[in-house]
């Protein structure tokens, strides 16, 4: 009797499957070639932007009735990961807005969802998303970017940095506490994490001005710049979580978008295995092929196996957030799918490196812009730490 | 009974402690405000290797007879350590004179060793290195650069790769088989004066990091040189150069050590003033545990190195403790890239910018796994010393 009509149980559905062949031929034909130069000129790749649009990709993730293409996380992380493959910049077109649009999604009334999502969906709008501020990253509790009641509206004031995608966005999804006195401070209980909330700023808001971008050293292509807020005045209807939902939207907002850094690092590994196995197959030393020392061989050995379990982790992630489970009693596995994920694309890079000797340290390759760009998803949407952090307390019920 | 005179053992001699004391104020006066830049810039600190040479650091690790600074391969890793501190680049004029002088100093003649070995620890003469070929890293021995006795001259032709400060070297001590028909036992060692016909510098390569230094191809057509520039015994080379390559290694493990305590030096700094969850951040545990196994990780490298570096300067340079140095090489510099990678952790986003040194750090680091030997090699010239193979 024939099984052939069983899914094979922890691998992609077919709809999935179908989506990652279409990416995954787009991005060898498309965005390979050109991932060196975007690395090299620090340039914003418009081109691949209009390519994933044209192919209908910037909107997999988004639910059909915005015109998106109804595939949630798992599309989002099929995609992204593809991309991420040949180049770490592209896949930016994909991760921020997947992360500005999940606070909608969450949190936002029916017109926001109506009006942004679709704009997003079919690539007509791109967007950003801004917590950080300059003293205040893993202890996000601690911003001070503050909104003012003004009537229906609000008057936002305040400094954001390392904000990604913010010169090119149509709106910027940022938290800014509403405390009513406007008094930002050191936060001396729990209770005021319940004044923070997330707003829609759309681009060219007066008193709203976007830095010069920060000289990275990889993710060059994408720039990363600060947020200066001057008497913003934001309609109300931009508020997408209310006073004392807004922290609460915010961390939702964080694990269900985590998987999609993930899977940019299981991409890049890919990239990094692909590229040194192809090397180490060709390139002789001692009378053999490389791949043929058992050095080598462990090497790329590992690099498989923590490759394979990562996205395992990261597409059971994204799983869990397709059916809602994207809260704090799930979050250790969103968590340890980015966390895995990222530690294993930075060693993959520096091991994937070391394969090609002297050579992978030259441009001529791409191994030392992946090991580049592979750091930063150490640190960024939540550091590995504090990644940890969430991981033991969830484990430990504190 | 007092024991005060008695000086602690595994700890530096006094005037070990004053070569620290010097280089480090140097390093932090002079190099640590010009590391970004040169890295920035891609170019070559002349201004350096002045600094170096007027205070006899070119040549502190040559013996006295030649000029230099008597203080062995020890002294030498100091020094490299204390600027390293800082620059990735600014160690290497010490560095390629260690690396340029191996096989004189191992077996040239007397002419040579007092003309290239003078030469080098006053700094009236830059030297440079060239084994590697583009089709021969760790397989050393199926180099096929040639050189051919014509008369009284050596014809070399060939090339090179990875070749590190060619541009900036007075001669190359260069490596090419005179026995083509055997592996390593066909090498020999020449000298190659860099204005030589027929030598020339190619591409210099585009590199992640240590970018304060050319590497470059070199290419050899009918480049011919003396017969007195050969060095030592006709095809035992690569033997001498093997010892030689035991010599450097705590000194490129000392590129690592001060690579790896400047990162934790700046990143310590940086944890005790940001703030976090209403502490500096040095009073999250997940901080301390990267800070605690940066420093034991470092000290433990600092140690491999320094114990390699007597046994150098002991004279105990043979295989039956390539081992010891082996193991300070590659123990450093796999460390090195970890304590880079972690420091940058450490700092957060501000770490990733070029605002911090840390993200350059991190892109010199990777190349020392890889140089004098990878990471791969020094273990097979481990496990290879244990077993007895």
């Amino acid at each position: 009797m024939t099984r052939a009509n069983i899914t094979l149980p922890f691998s992609l559905p077919e709809a999935y499957r179908t989506l990652k062949e279409k990416v995954r031929d787009l991005a060898e034909r498309c965005i390979a070639p050109r991932a060196t130069e975007i690395d090299k000129l620090e340039e914003y790749p418009e081109d691949i932007y209009q390519l994933l649009k044209e192919h209908g990709i910037l909107g997999i993730y988004l639910p059909e009735e915005f015109g998106g293409g109804g595939m949630g996380a798992l599309g989002a992380c099929v995609a992204i990961e593809e991309i991420a493959r040949h180049c770490s910049n592209s896949p930016l077109f994909l991760s921020i807005p997947f992360l500005a649009t999940r606070a909608i999604e969450i949190a936002g009334s029916p017109g926001q969802k109506k009006s942004l999502l679709s704009g997003i969906a079919s690539g007509e709008m791109r967007a950003s998303f801004s917590t950080t501020e300059p003293q205040a990253g893993s202890d996000i509790a601690a911003m001070k970017t503050y909104a003012l009641p003004d009537g229906d509206s609000w008057v936002i004031s305040g400094q954001k940095s390392y904000c990604t995608g913010s010169p090119q966005a149509d709106f910027i999804v940022l938290a800014a506490r509403t405390c009513p006195d406007g008094k930002a401070g050191r936060l001396r209980s729990s209770g005021e994490l319940r004044n923070i909330s997330l707003f829609i700023i759309p681009k060219g808001t007066p008193g709203l001005t976007v830095g010069p971008p920060e000289r990275k050293m990889g993710m060059r292509g994408i720039p990363t710049c600060s947020l200066f807020l001057k008497n913003c005045h934001i309609p109300g209807k931009n508020l997408i979580a209310n006073s004392g939902e807004g922290f609460k939207a915010t961390m939702l907002t964080f694990n269900s978008a985590r998987p999609g850094i993930g899977a940019r690092g299981v991409g890049l590994a890919q990239g990094c295995l692909d590229y040194a196995l192809g090397y180490a197959k060709e390139r002789e030393a001692f009378g053999v092929p490389i791949v043929q020392h058992q050095a080598v061989q462990f090497m790329i050995a590992d690099m498989f196996l923590d490759t394979e379990a990562a996205r395992l982790l990261v597409h059971r992630a994204a799983a869990l957030v397709d059916v809602g489970r994207f809260g704090k009693e799930d979050a250790h596995f969103i968590s340890a799918a980015k966390c895995y994920a990222s530690d294993t694309a930075m060693k993959s890079a520096v091991d994937g490196i070391q394969i090609l000797g002297g050579t992978g340290y030259m441009k001529d390759h791409p191994l030392e812009r992946f090991m580049r760009d592979a750091k930063q998803l150490q640190i960024i949407e939540g550091t590995n730490q504090i990644q940890r952090s969430l991981i033991a307390r969830n484990l430990l019920d504190l | 009974m007092s024991q005060t005179k008695a000086p602690l053992p595994f700890d530096l001699t006094e005037p070990q402690k004053m070569l620290r004391k010097m280089v480090r104020e140097l390093a932090e006066r002079y190099v640590a405000p010009r590391a970004a830049e040169i890295d920035e810039r891609d170019e070559y600190p002349e201004d350096i290797y002045k600094l170096l040479k007027g205070h006899g650091l070119l040549g502190i690790f040559f013996p006295e007879e030649y000029g230099g600074g008597g203080m062995g391969f020890f002294g030498g890793c100091i020094a490299i350590e204390e600027i390293a501190r800082f620059c990735s680049n600014s160690p290497l004029p010490i560095v390629l004179n260690m690396l340029s002088s191996r096989v004189i100093d191992l077996s040239g003649s007397p002419e040579q060793k007092k003309h290239y070995i003078t030469g080098l620890a006053k700094g009236d003469l830059r030297g440079s290195y060239a084994l590697t070929e583009p089709h021969a890293g760790s397989d050393a021995g199926n180099i096929r650069t040639r050189a051919d006795l014509e008369g009284e001259e050596w014809v070399i032709n060939g090339q090179k790769a990875y070749c590190t400060g060619p541009d900036k070297a007075d001669f190359i001590t260069v490596a090419a088989k005179t026995d083509p028909s055997a592996g390593t036992r066909g090498i020999t060692y020449f000298i190659v004066p860099t204005d030589t016909p027929g030598f020339s510098i190619g591409r210099h390569e585009r590199k992640m990091g240590m970018r304060g230094v050319s590497t470059c191809e070199l290419n050899f057509e009918n480049a011919a040189v003396p017969k007195e520039n050969q060095i030592g015994v006709l095809n035992k080379g690569f033997k001498t150069a093997m010892i030689g390559f035991n010599q450097m290694r705590p000194a490129i493990g000392s590129r690592a050590v001060g690579l790896a305590q400047g990162c934790l030096d700046y990143s310590l700094d940086y944890a005790k003033e940001r703030e976090a969850f209403g502490v500096p951040i040095s009073q999250h545990q997940a901080v301390q545990f990267m800070l605690a196994d940066m420093f034991l990780d470092i000290e433990a490298a600092r140690l491999l190195v320094y114990r390699a570096a007597a046994l150098v300067d002991a004279g105990k340079i043979g295989k039956e403790n390539a081992r010891y140095f082996s193991a300070a090489k590659t123990f450093a510099a796999d460390m090195a890239m970890k304590v880079a990678i972690d420091s940058i952790q450490v700092l957060g986003g501000a770490g990733y910018m070029k605002d911090h040194p840390l993200e350059r750090f991190m892109r010199d680091a990777k190349q020392i796994q890889i140089v004098e030997g990878t990471s791969q090699i020094q273990r097979i010239i481990i496990a290879r010393n244990l077993l007895d193979l």
